[in-house]
């Protein structure tokens, strides 16, 4: 592993850095929440009258923060390793008896780097999407939208204890809404938003029930307490807590079994499936597991079932991703695929969190660059999202081709760009831990390989299969300068965080680190990987190379089983929709036959009676004076009968 | 003479009234009827009065006394409005308060 192939083999656990008071540039820590916030305020409050500077001003705010950002990060560079971490207490936030939560940020290596992805993406992506959104109408909701996504997002992973990180959590769920329902006139943008709202609910129970269980359990919700007592909690403890952050991040993470809202949110603008559905917000469930490390650290089932959930939906998603046709539907399979990688390193627990961290970083540039390429290549074809209708575009868009090849050659992982590096340090340190995820994570590179190759020639090469009245043109400026630097931050990024950046040792007081002795050297497992996604790389080209036809051929069972992204929608509807209608049936019966019987029935019966008894009053005075003698004569006959008795 | 024949006398009289009441349409003999019941009670109330050395029986047959003098007003105030309004002392005919 080049990364740490210098460093000696060592474990470190994560030291618990005290926070250090905000000072300098770091006093100013909330401005960095705050303008995106002012943006999103201005703009979605303003109205109709920031229409037209109303975008330029969403970008600003976000390249502002980004600018912050790196300040900040130049000054945290400057302080010894174990000083960086800061704390910036705003105010006093909930404080009822026992349980006291801060409204309070934490800006320490992995938050940073996170800002970092966040702020710099997010500025790109907003400058591309001055281009891309040009011509719709409502394109001032979709930057303030987008400027509520950054501050969320911010928010998210500045948060120093778990239940602010939950307002960011639920924050970016809320921005993914509203951006991927963002054309709620088309009812399958307005079916997806809610797709992605409902399934994400149920993850953000899971991440609620692991608050309140980390509270009763620490009595405490702040991150620094808690995880310096988490050794003290019960190994059963520590695992349903871990259990339920799981859940909480295959939810807003699209990890198995909670993955099919992901395909959907396809239906937002492209934008918005780069900077939410790919780089930053899909990750917040990979920041989670590695935030609370300590926690996992302490439960060797918790971590077990991660790396499991990794390993399937890495396989899902490249399944999936390897026969879509919709470019875009395509990727997002693929940002299943890595997030799963993601996931994997963040279940092999200490050996793996830096390198989860890594991955995600690296591919949060080369999949944004991907999707906005897609995007792109969207806006030249006039909205024609079916590969199959590409073809030969590499001549109609240098620029977008150019940019798009780097983020390929970076996603399958060709030495030396970025995929390489973060890629290979997993599947490096999932060898260390458990050879089988190893072999798992091996294959998988090269089903990338496939569906990348597959992806390149349908869009790229080939004969034109573009329809009658399209004419594709390159983009303008605004989009491709985006593009153009993303392109080149996806072959470098990698290579830059390992020999420049040294991420390993940045993460490590955060992360701990943790290396084993490996059977086999690391360079032939690098070749090993490297050949499978050659070998995947050929597949492609071979099935590929001649003609694509428009219409999609048959295929074998497995290809239209990914076709219908593996019926997730069906199993879903079969497993929890259809029970939960039955349920619901049955209830109402029950609410409509034995309650509503019981209560109408009893009404009825007195009713009933009451309309017969009634007749009695007849309004003749001597009938009623013959039943007060009658009854006399009973009680009369009654007493003698008893006295006699 | 011996108490137990005024009380089958009191028993005679209660049983004139209450089948004058049951049968008798005309409100005044109904209401007459009525007051044979209360002082065939009252009768009764004396006699046992008288076998038993006590008072009690006695006070409370004045009570009764008032109380019947009270119920006199009422109803006999009673029946002059139905006549005014229908011209018939009938006490069958007001029969609208019903079902």
């Amino acid at each position: 592993m080049i990364g740490t192939g210098a460093a000696m083999l060592s474990d470190s656990a994560p030291v618990l850095q005290p926070l250090a008071p905000a000072s300098g540039v770091f006093a100013y820590l909330w401005v960095l929440l705050a303008l995106p916030l002012f943006g999103a305020a201005v703009l979605l409050l303003g109205g109709r009258r920031t229409n037209r500077w109303g975008p330029y001003l969403g970008c600003l705010t976000v390249i502002t923060a980004a600018a912050y950002a790196i300040a900040l990060l130049v000054s945290m560079m400057a302080l010894p390793a174990d000083e960086r971490a800061i704390g910036q207490s705003l105010y006093s936030w909930v404080a009822v008896g026992s349980f006291q939560a801060e409204f309070a940020l934490q800006l320490d290596q992995l938050s940073m780097v996170f800002v970092l992805l966040i702020t710099i993406v997010g500025s790109l992506i907003h400058v591309y999407s001055l281009g891309y959104m040009e011509h719709d109408v409502d394109r001032r909701k979709f930057f303030g939208y987008l400027n509520l996504f950054i501050a969320a997002m911010l928010l998210l992973v500045l948060a120093d204890n778990y239940l602010l990180l939950y307002v960011g959590w639920e924050g970016v769920g809320l921005a993914s809404y509203l951006l991927i329902g963002f054309w709620q006139f088309k009812p399958s943008a307005a079916a997806a938003a809610k797709k992605a709202f409902v399934m994400n609910r149920i993850g953000d129970v899971g991440l609620s029930l692991a608050i309140m269980l980390i509270f009763v359990t620490f009595g405490t919700v702040a991150f620094d307490s808690v995880f310096a007592q988490a050794g003290q909690a019960s190994e059963t403890t520590l695992t349903w807590i871990g259990l339920l952050l799981l859940l909480a991040a295959c939810g807003k993470s699209a990890q198995f079994p909670l993955q099919a809202w992901l395909l959907d949110a396809m239906e937002g603008p492209t934008p918005v499936s780069a900077l939410i559905h790919a780089a930053t917000m899909v990750t917040a469930g990979v920041y989670l597991i590695v935030r609370s490390g300590a926690i996992f650290d302490g439960t060797a089932v918790a971590l077990t079932v991660v790396a499991i959930v990794g390993v399937i939906t890495m396989f899902l998603g490249a399944i999936i991703g390897s026969a879509k046709d919709d470019i875009k539907k395509a990727l997002a399979g693929s940002t299943m695929s890595q997030i799963g990688y993601m996931i994997i390193a963040a279940g092999l627990g200490p050996i793996g969190y830096v390198f989860a961290i890594f991955h995600l970083l690296t591919h949060g540039v080369f999949k944004a660059n991907l999707f906005l390429g897609a995007g792109s290549v969207i806006h030249g074809m006039d909205g024609q999202q079916d590969m199959r209708r590409y073809g030969a575009l590499r001549t109609a868009m240098v620029v977008t081709w150019l940019t798009f090849m780097c983020g390929y050659l970076a996603i399958i992982g060709i030495p030396p760009f970025s995929g390489f590096f973060s890629k290979d340090d997993i599947i490096h340190a999932a060898f260390e831990k458990n050879w089988i995820i190893g072999v798992c994570g091996v294959l998988a590179a090269g089903i990338t390989g496939f569906y990348m190759t597959r992806m390149i020639i349908m869009t790229f090469f080939g004969k034109a299969r573009w329809e009658d009245d399209v004419h594709p043109h390159e983009s303008k400026p605004v989009m491709t300068i985006p593009l153009i630097i993303l392109g080149i931050g996806s072959l470098f990024t990698g290579a830059a965080l390992v020999y420049w950046g040294d991420i390993v040792g940045w993460l490590e007081p955060v992360t701990g680190l943790q290396e084993e002795p490996l059977a086999i050297p690391t360079i032939a497992l690098e070749g090993i990987t490297l050949t499978v996604v050659l070998i995947g790389v050929a597949i492609a080209i071979a099935k590929y190379r001649s003609t694509v036809p428009v219409e999609p051929p048959p295929g074998n069972l497995l290809t239209v089983a990914a076709r219908n992204s593996l019926y997730d929608d069906a199993i879903n509807d079969a497993l929890v929709v259809q029970p939960t209608y039955a349920l619901s049936r049955g209830f109402v019966t029950v609410d409509d036959r034995v309650i509503d019987g019981t209560v109408e029935g009893s009404a009825s019966l007195v009713g009933g009676v009451s309309r017969r008894l009634r007749l009695v009053q007849t309004g003749f005075a001597r009938s009623y004076a013959l039943l007060m003698v009658a009854g006399a004569i009973l009680v009369a006959v009654v007493l003698v009968v008893v006295r006699l008795s | 003479m011996n108490p137990e024949s005024y009380v089958v006398l009191a028993c005679v009289l209660f049983t004139l009234g209450a089948i004058g009441v049951l049968v008798r349409r005309n409100a005044i003999v109904v209401f007459m009827s009525i007051e044979l019941m209360l002082n065939a009670a009252n009768l009764a109330f004396v006699a046992f009065a008288r076998m038993n050395g006590n008072l009690e029986g006695q006070v409370i047959a004045f009570f009764v006394m008032v109380v019947a003098a009270a119920e006199v007003v009422v109803g006999l105030a009673i029946i002059v409005t139905i006549y005014r309004s229908r011209r018939s002392a009938s006490i069958d005919e007001p029969n609208l308060l019903k079902y």
